[in-house]
């Protein structure tokens, strides 16, 4: 293989796992590392910077960065990254006086952002401090989009939300509430230099049985239902609820039901348990509150007396892969099975609607009906309309609309400002620094604790059942918010080879805990991963290879599959041919957020850097 | 400084015959300076018994005093141990082994421990046949009171504060020819594909195997002028032949060219199938093997592998016809059978 160029940013950046499962590229080791060491608003502000919602986030997000952290590939749970995020928010103090200036003296160019959900937000927070006017549609009352409308209470607090959506329109930004836009031809009439479309996904499929219209009104769509109790329109449902459906909007309406007078509530799913697409940690929460699931049912049909519906049949089907690994459901062929129901709440999926996009706005659809959306720019074929969010490429979460709101402010301002959109975009924030505070001594803590996941404490619930707004997860104190954060491996700090150093003692080879590194001769990479100290299948991880060494010729081979990041191979060598160097990766914004220069007051790392930047 | 290595291990590491994992076979953290070869052979060393599928409570280890001594802390921590005054690490070893012949043992030595205040002692190991693995972790100095120069150091190597070497050296694989060893071995801590068969080969010898390993004093001995260093032992290496170690269970299936290998069949059933490099002689004749040694040693290069092999020499226990069950295991009655019979024995012989 070739020598591994380090240079290239992509390269360290993977070795984050976490941080480069998250779509927003949040520098989560780096949050944790404050939050041991009590530094919560710090740890906040480096999440703020990058994913504008650490509170909203620390309660529900779909954590891809989970699944993807190295802890839980040594042991079987991962750290709980996301429970971190909200002791940062939980614990962090007055973040005033870091946020970005807004200038009082507009730059004269106007935007309009319709729909105010965590896209449309992302991008007036980071078009602010630029000095744009900023024009924010939504059909609702409050901003937050479908964090308000579709998250419940008792998961995620209005005072959260409230918090840190204010803290957007409070830089300034015209909130034109409870105003639906119903025509974008007239908004473009209004003479906008960009406009930004973050709409969601806001139609929630209906389910077209027999029966389906006789029970009327006592069938809904979940994610209308939900905007419904949100919003205080709904305040009861029958006794006697089904809930159709596996997804997380699916467990969100069975929990809000027991709350709201639903004593029988069921959750009735297609699939098997195992691949509903609900969060597993939802799933749970579901459980812990007596909800029955009964997976592996397809319904039939509503089933109606005396013109009133009483419940729903289901046929008991089986998952069947085919070889390409598509899933069948064959009908089991047993009696049908009845449920019976008061209320039915349908959640089997949500799409785009832009019904009042005209056709001669120039804006084109493919054939699933998703406009036509450049990956890079978020601009659509009207070069002033711009998209993110679910509305750009179908429905995903809410961080993943957080990702696309950065990248369409920096696309609207390179536009606005007559530069081009990707050759003048610029490169994300990097940075390599060595952690080494002397002999054997770095800057992180290197030993790793061999503690596992711990839990978070709920609301008993009794006590939650009663209070649809009682927030359920009572987060991580203090205490066990440090405890979980020393889990963290701190994989940005990285092993970094020089050859030019190594004397081939063999000695970082003999101390590695999870035997990554192997000197050996050059071959290409199937070869070399079958001639290591270890396994190493994961070709997901790479291999860091090194040039060609003094004495013998042979190469150093590390698989960063396992690397616990324990700084043993750099404390070993005697030449500091390892050193051990944390790697800063941030995500480009369109304005530096942080105000001031941090560091002066010891703010460390990404927000200083964006501060400096 | 970490003094506590992570629990986490590979979690695809394999496991041996006994179904134990390498983790199973490794000690404490190391508190030697980074870099020493004496780490590397702590890491050899839990390799080949990790291969060899030895249990790690049936293994004793052995030391005398200097940094080599201290190693044996960093391997086999699940293993019997003795840390002994410096230089005797061979009267306890004889002791040990008289006593119970069943364990494995690994002695662990230094050139200051053998070569110098425990030369005597190395010699009666050596004539006496102790069925054990001699470790000499040979760095040509003495690490721990500074580097000075040992026993070992070349004639005219260059110390760390510039002294050129004025003695002739003492090298143990000769001395261990001359008297009577019956498995001499030289190798280099920083080449493990030498060094793991000729430990298992040396664990699997029946009698006295001497291992003469370089490994570099970083600290003190790793400069240039030093022909103790890593760079120089590597480019005056001469490995005599490559030495691949056969399990007893196990076919040869390793195909090498006729007359290129030589097979060697150990007391407990296994073979070492050795392969010749740069010098053309048999491992099994002591003569040879001291001409291939001074010969080596004539023209600058240091000679390693396998250097001479008697695999049917009778060890220590054979030789003094003793008991063959361990003294642990023999009943106290046996073992000491009472003033009667002591005086019985008495009066017999008056």
């Amino acid at each position: 293989m070739r020598p591994t160029d380090t240079r290239n940013p992509e390269y360290f950046h993977k070795v984050v796992d976490c941080q480069y499962a998250c779509p927003a590229h949040t520098p989560v080791p780096e949050y944790i590392r404050l939050i041991a060491r009590q530094r919560y608003t710090e740890a906040y502000l480096v999440n703020w910077e990058s994913n504008v919602f650490p509170g909203i986030l620390g309660r529900t997000c779909d954590r891809p960065c989970e699944p993807a952290c190295r802890r839980g590939r040594v042991e079987p749970e991962p750290v709980a990254i996301c429970r971190l995020k909200r002791v940062a928010a939980d614990n962090k103090g007055d973040i005033s006086p870091w946020l970005p200036d807004i200038p009082a003296t507009k730059n004269g160019k106007r935007i309009a952002l319709i729909g105010a959900g965590p896209a449309a937000l992302t991008v007036a927070r980071d078009l602010m401090p630029l000095g744009y006017t900023i024009h924010l549609y939504d059909e609702n009352p409050k901003a937050g989009g479908f964090m308000r409308s579709q998250i419940p209470s008792f998961r995620l607090p209005e005072s959260v939300l409230d918090e840190e959506v204010d803290r957007i329109l409070d830089m300034g930004v015209d909130a034109l509430l409870s105003q639906r836009v119903e025509s974008l031809r007239s908004l473009l009439e209004k003479d906008y230099d960009a406009v930004f479309v973050g709409t969601g996904a806001p139609r929630g499929r209906d389910l077209d049985l027999p029966g389906r219209e006789q029970a009327g009104a006592n069938v809904h769509i979940g994610i209308n239902w939900l905007a419904n109790v949100a919003f205080e329109h709904t305040a009861k449902i029958g006794k006697r609820v089904v809930v159709l459906g596996g997804g997380n909007t699916a467990m969100d309406c069975c929990r809000t039901a027991r709350r709201l007078g639903g004593e029988e509530v069921t959750i009735t799913v297609r699939s098997s348990y195992e691949a509903m697409k609900a969060s597993p940690w939802e799933k749970e929460d579901a459980q812990r509150e007596g909800i029955p699931f009964l997976p592996d049912h397809t319904p039939l049909e509503f089933v109606i007396e005396e013109g009133r519906l009483v419940g729903m049949r289901f046929d008991r089907v089986e998952s069947v892969y085919d070889e390409n690994g598509k899933r069948s459901l064959v009908s089991t062929g047993e009696e049908p099975v009845f449920v019976a129901a008061d209320d039915v709440l349908v959640a089997v999926g949500q799409e785009v609607a832009f019904p009042w996009i005209e056709d001669d706005c120039g804006i084109e659809f493919d054939r699933w009906n998703q406009p036509v959306v450049d990956k890079a720019t978020f601009q659509s074929t009207n070069e002033r309309v711009f998209f993110g969010g679910d509305a750009a490429f179908g429905p995903e979460n809410v961080i993943t609309a957080v990702a696309h709101g950065h990248q369409a402010a920096v696309s609207i301002d390179l536009f606005l400002t007559g530069r081009d959109m990707l050759a003048d975009r610029p490169a994300p924030g990097t940075h390599l620094f060595s952690t080494k505070m002397g002999i054997h001594e770095w800057s992180y803590d290197s030993a790793v604790t061999p503690d596992e996941r711990f839990d978070v404490p709920h609301l008993d619930n009794a006590t939650a059942l009663k209070d649809r707004k009682a927030e359920v997860e009572l987060g991580f104190d203090t205490e066990i918010g440090f405890a979980e954060a020393q889990r963290c491996l701190n994989c940005d700090v990285q092993t970094v080879f020089f050859d030019s150093k190594c004397i081939e003692c063999d000695s970082c080879v003999d101390i590695c805990p999870t035997n990554c590194i192997t000197f050996t001769d050059n071959g290409d990479e199937d070869d070399l991963r079958k001639r290591l100290m270890a396994p190493a299948d994961d070709r997901n991880q790479a291999l860091y290879v090194s040039d060609s060494l003094a004495q013998t010729g042979r190469v150093m081979v590390k698989d960063e599959n396992v690397c616990l990041h324990c700084g043993l191979c750099a404390e070993r060598c005697p030449t500091a041919a390892w050193d051990m160097q944390q790697y800063m990766y941030s995500v480009t914004k369109a304005a530096p957020i942080i105000k001031i220069d941090a560091t002066a007051i010891g703010l460390p790392s990404v927000a200083a850097r964006a501060a400096k930047a | 400084m970490s003094y506590i290595k992570p629990q986490f291990r590979h979690p695809q590491l394999p496991a041996n015959e006994r179904g134990f994992t390498r983790t199973a076979y490794e000690g404490l953290i190391s508190t030697l300076c980074a870099g020493c070869g004496h780490d590397s052979i702590s890491a050899a060393i839990i390799q080949a018994c990790w291969e060899l599928s030895l249990e790690p409570h049936r293994i004793a280890k052995v030391s005398g005093i200097g940094c080599s001594s201290k190693s044996p802390t960093y391997f086999l921590n699940k293993s019997h141990g003795f840390n002994s005054v410096h230089g005797r690490m061979p009267s306890v070893a004889t002791g040990a082994y008289a006593a119970n012949h069943e364990l494995t043992y690994i002695g662990v030595s230094g050139d200051g421990d053998s070569a110098s205040i425990g030369m005597g002692q190395f010699a009666h190991v050596v004539r006496r046949n102790i069925n054990m693995l001699y470790m000499v972790e040979n760095n040509g100095c003495y690490g721990l009171t500074k580097g000075q120069d040992s026993a070992t150091a070349d004639e005219g190597s260059k110390s760390r504060t510039g002294q050129i070497n004025p003695f002739e050296n003492i090298d143990l694989v000769g001395v261990a020819l001359e008297i009577g060893a019956t498995f001499v071995a030289r190798s280099f801590s920083g080449d493990k594909q030498q060094l793991v068969p000729l430990i298992k080969a040396a664990i699997a010898h029946r009698g006295f195997a001497l291992i003469d390993v370089i490994s570099p004093c970083v600290t003190f001995n790793n400069h240039h002028g030093s022909t103790k260093s890593y760079d120089y032992t590597r480019e005056h290496v001469q490995a005599g032949n490559i030495v691949d170690f056969v399990p007893s269970e196990t076919e040869i299936t390793a195909n090498y060219e006729e007359g290129a290998s030589h097979n060697v069949a150990l007391h407990d059933g296994s073979r070492l199938n050795l392969v010749k490099t740069t010098t053309d002689y048999d491992p099994g004749d002591r003569r040879n093997a001291i001409a291939a040694l001074q010969d080596s040693r004539a023209n600058n290069q240091i000679l390693t592998g396998l250097i001479y092999i008697d695999p049917e020499e009778p060890d220590f226990h054979q030789m003094m016809k003793i008991a063959n069950t361990p003294l642990n295991k023999i009943e106290m009655s046996t073992l000491c059978p009472g003033t009667s019979t002591l005086t019985d024995i008495n009066q017999s012989l008056k």
